[in-house]
């Protein structure tokens, strides 16, 4: 009885931490020994600061350190802003299953396919200059303008702010989701404030604390992406994480030493970043306390929260219109400048997979489906492991499962791959397989920690009451119950496998190729009609799993009253 | 056979025990009482005696049910059957499929299905055995999940306030029920309740906590 569970329990920890754990921080020692001057693959062995000296002469090192803190910062703070400006005029007036709905393409949707949808809509030869011209603009050739990959890094930003304001509004709305907004909303509006101020002033205090741990994620993302940034961002110099990729694979191997610099200071700036953040919240606290007591009532918020909304309205209807302009693409086939729609169509890209597409998409899937299928198992373990030692989870776990999401990826992949290529699995599947799972199981984890823990535990003391055995409680009992947020849960792990870039790339050696890895690839100057179809079949993967999430669980228990609705 | 407590205390395993050190003999048929305030602890006895207690609290004392000791036990093998302030019927199984779940592993082939139909129709839910238990009336289900306890062929029950949420017409009819198949069983069964009612109703031993 005292060692229930514990085998369970050592099966995971040694899965967790000789599987997930220890490769992050090898690879992250690997990328440290490697910036200051060591890697014996190449013939370095001596300690110096020489990759140092090599990375801050290398051209155009200073303009990608300041594009990113630009992009990231910046994408993250107006991602925040207008999430809380749009949850302050939505809350109340959307339900919240309408909120889903509203929300789940633009989660679902890989960055890569957004990137370029949205570069389809913004180029100077894109969907929205095709619109005006030439009857608004007299353009009849595409004007010569740096409408996507501008040198100051706005349509990253964009693109950036069109997925992140979604993600930072579903965790805005399930922290709402345990306050009694409307009660205070009454109380702060009672006393004479404005919706605006009620929510600066009253609700987002109690918000933040709980979004903190996702709105980091966000700005560690923002901060080090490189398929997105490939897409949009500026191309010359690029931001570092993009700047790094590239020194990374290029032919000369000198430059490897400075890159695994530039991926430490990736790393510190992550830090630094998450730092200054902390340093900015508690200025602000104690601003904002004086301000509060002040007690300015702000009865003319009004017209800041409906620009937010406006903006937030706005980025949707561009990420709406950039995945319809991916399908327009995929189809056409003679499409010339300003024609709004394609000449004429066709089927071409379509009926022949042969070309690269079918091969993608197969090893997209399989990918997509061991992860997913690898994360959801050891989640399981994970939770049913907790159930049985009847304890919570300890917080250095729950901090341990964002690790993966914190880092930036470029940080510990490519040291992670050098070791890796000691094993001799790298270039294989199961290595990308592995890689991936790094970053497939935390969202899996997070997903489905909730719902399981919201599961009355008096099911299963009834089942163990009438004398059903651990393996069967779990089995017959906890998992059909829990079929709606086990499928969500692999729904959201397939979508981030789908999307997954950079460990990819690296773990892959360029023998393994997806659908995110080609559509980046041909993204840059390729045939856009053959770029639509890769784009478009890696948008669908998840928009297909998020169905089937739904549908399933629907179908299953059609007949059962008490396990329907309740949302995604 | 005799569910016996001598000296029983339940706390956190560093803290002091939630009440003071309880003894009581309930005899095979009969229903006794724990009665007390909210919060006093009588949920936690009784996740003590069936084995579903939190990490980091324990249950020191005897409990013996039938002369084998339980709290060495993990909660399948106690023989000791609860009934809950809600039904807890498995709401992705049917009403019968919840009846066949705790229905005794001994009981094989086609006189399962007979055993699921004789219980059903002593509980007045003949032909129930494809009902969703979400369409059930609260009644319904306590009748159900009183058969899926028993049909395990417990040794005890434990009822943890099984009454509470039903209305007082309801509540007459269910406990009479419930009652009488326990006396029928003849198996000692211990209730916690903190209304007055339930305890004379039961007419066994009552202790206030």
């Amino acid at each position: 009885m005292r060692a229930e569970g514990r085998a369970l329990r050592g099966v995971v920890a040694l899965f967790l931490f000789g599987g997930l754990v220890f490769p992050i921080f090898a690879g992250l020692a690997q990328t440290a020994r490697a910036a200051f001057g060591v890697m014996p693959a190449i013939g370095a062995d001596n300690y110096n600061l020489a990759p140092w000296q090599q990375l801050f002469a290398l051209p155009g090192f200073g303009t990608s350190l300041r594009l990113t803190l630009v992009t990231g910062l910046g994408s993250s703070l107006l991602a925040l802003v207008l999430a809380t400006g749009f949850c302050a005029v939505a809350h109340g007036r959307m339900s919240n299953a309408g909120m889903a709905r509203l929300l789940t393409p633009f989660l679902a949707v890989p960055h890569a396919a957004l990137a370029i949808g949205l570069a389809f809509l913004l180029a100077p030869s894109g969907w929205i200059a095709r619109a005006l011209s030439p009857w608004a603009t007299g353009w009849i050739y595409p004007p010569d303008l740096a409408t996507v990959n501008d040198g100051n890094g706005l349509a990253l930003i964009v693109g950036l702010l069109v997925k992140e304001v979604p993600f930072l509004l579903l965790v805005i709305g399930s922290a709402l989701g345990q306050m009694p907004v409307r009660q205070h909303l009454a109380a702060g509006r009672a006393l004479g404030y404005g919706r605006g101020l009620v929510w600066i002033k009253i609700i987002m205090p109690q918000v933040y604390p709980q979004i903190r741990l996702p709105l980091f994620v966000v700005l560690a993302y923002a901060l080090s992406v490189v398929d997105m940034a490939i897409v949009l961002g500026p191309s010359n110099p690029p931001v570092l994480a993009v700047a790094v990729t590239r020194w990374y694979a290029a032919p000369d191997t000198a430059l490897i030493l400075p890159a695994s610099a530039a991926a430490l200071l990736q790393v510190a700036l992550v830090a630094g970043a998450v730092l200054a953040w902390l340093a900015g919240e508690r200025a602000l606290r104690a601003a904002g306390l004086w301000w509060l007591r002040q007690g300015g009532r702000g009865q003319s918020s009004e017209p800041g929260l409906k620009l937010a909304t406006a903006i937030v309205l706005g980025l949707m209807i561009l990420g709406a219109l950039s995945l319809a302009a991916l399908l327009v693409w995929s189809f056409a086939w003679r499409w010339s400048f300003p024609q709004v729609l394609p000449q004429s169509w066709s089927l071409k890209t379509w009926m022949t997979p042969g070309n690269g597409w079918g091969r993608a998409l197969g090893t997209t899937l399989v990918l997509g489906l061991a992860t997913t299928a690898l994360s959801l198992a050891l989640a399981v373990a994970w939770l049913e492991g907790e159930d049985r030692a009847r304890r919570t989870r300890a917080s250095w776990a729950g901090v341990l499962i964002y690790l993966p999401l914190l880092l930036p990826q470029i940080g510990f992949l490519y040291g992670l791959n050098i070791l890796f290529l000691g094993m001799g699995i790298s270039g294989g599947l199961s290595a990308v397989i592995w890689a991936q799972m790094l970053f497939v199981f935390p969202y899996v984890m997070i997903a489905l920690s909730d719902p399981w823990r919201a599961l009355d535990v008096q099911h299963v003391r009834a089942a163990a009451a009438l004398g059903a055995s651990p393996a069967r409680r779990l089995f017959a009992v906890k998992l059909p119950m829990l079929l709606r947020p086990l499928a969500t849960a692999a729904a959201i792990g397939f979508a981030v496998s789908v999307a997954q870039y950079l460990p990819t790339l690296f773990m892959g050696a360029g023998r393994v190729v997806t659908l995110t890895t080609e559509a980046v690839t041909l993204s840059s100057g390729s045939d856009r009609r053959v770029v639509g179809v890769y784009a478009v079949l890696q948008a669908a993967l998840p928009f297909v799993g998020y169905g089937l999430a739904f549908v399933l669980p629907a179908v299953v228990y059609r007949n059962r009253r008490g396990l329907q609705g309740g949302g995604a | 056979m005799s569910l016996i407590l001598n000296a029983v205390e339940v706390g956190p395993k560093l803290g002091k025990p939630l009440f003071a050190p309880l003894t009581l003999r309930v005899a095979p048929g009969e229903v006794a009482t724990v009665m007390g305030p909210s919060g006093i602890g009588k949920s936690t006895l009784l996740d003590g005696i069936g084995g579903h207690l939190m990490h980091g609290f324990v249950l020191r004392g005897q409990v013996l049910l039938n002369g084998r000791s339980l709290p060495e036990l993990p909660a399948e093998a106690r023989r000791v059957g609860v009934l809950f302030q809600d039904a807890m019927l498995f709401p992705h199984l049917s009403v019968g499929d919840n009846l066949a779940f705790g229905l005794a592993r001994a009981v094989r082939g086609a006189s399962r299905r007979d055993a699921v139909a004789e219980a059903l129709a002593q509980a007045g839910l003949a032909g129930f055995a494809d009902r969703d238990p979400a369409t059930l009336s609260g009644g319904q289900r306590a009748r159900a999940a009183l058969m899926r306890a028993l049909l395990a062929r417990p040794e005890a029950l434990l009822l943890d306030e099984p009454f509470s949420r039903l209305d007082a017409e309801l509540r007459a009819e269910i406990r009479g029920f419930v009652f009488d198949h326990v006396r029928a069983q003849g198996i000692p069964a211990l209730m916690v309740t903190h209304d007055a009612s339930d305890a004379e109703a039961a007419g066994g031993t009552t202790i206030a906590l």
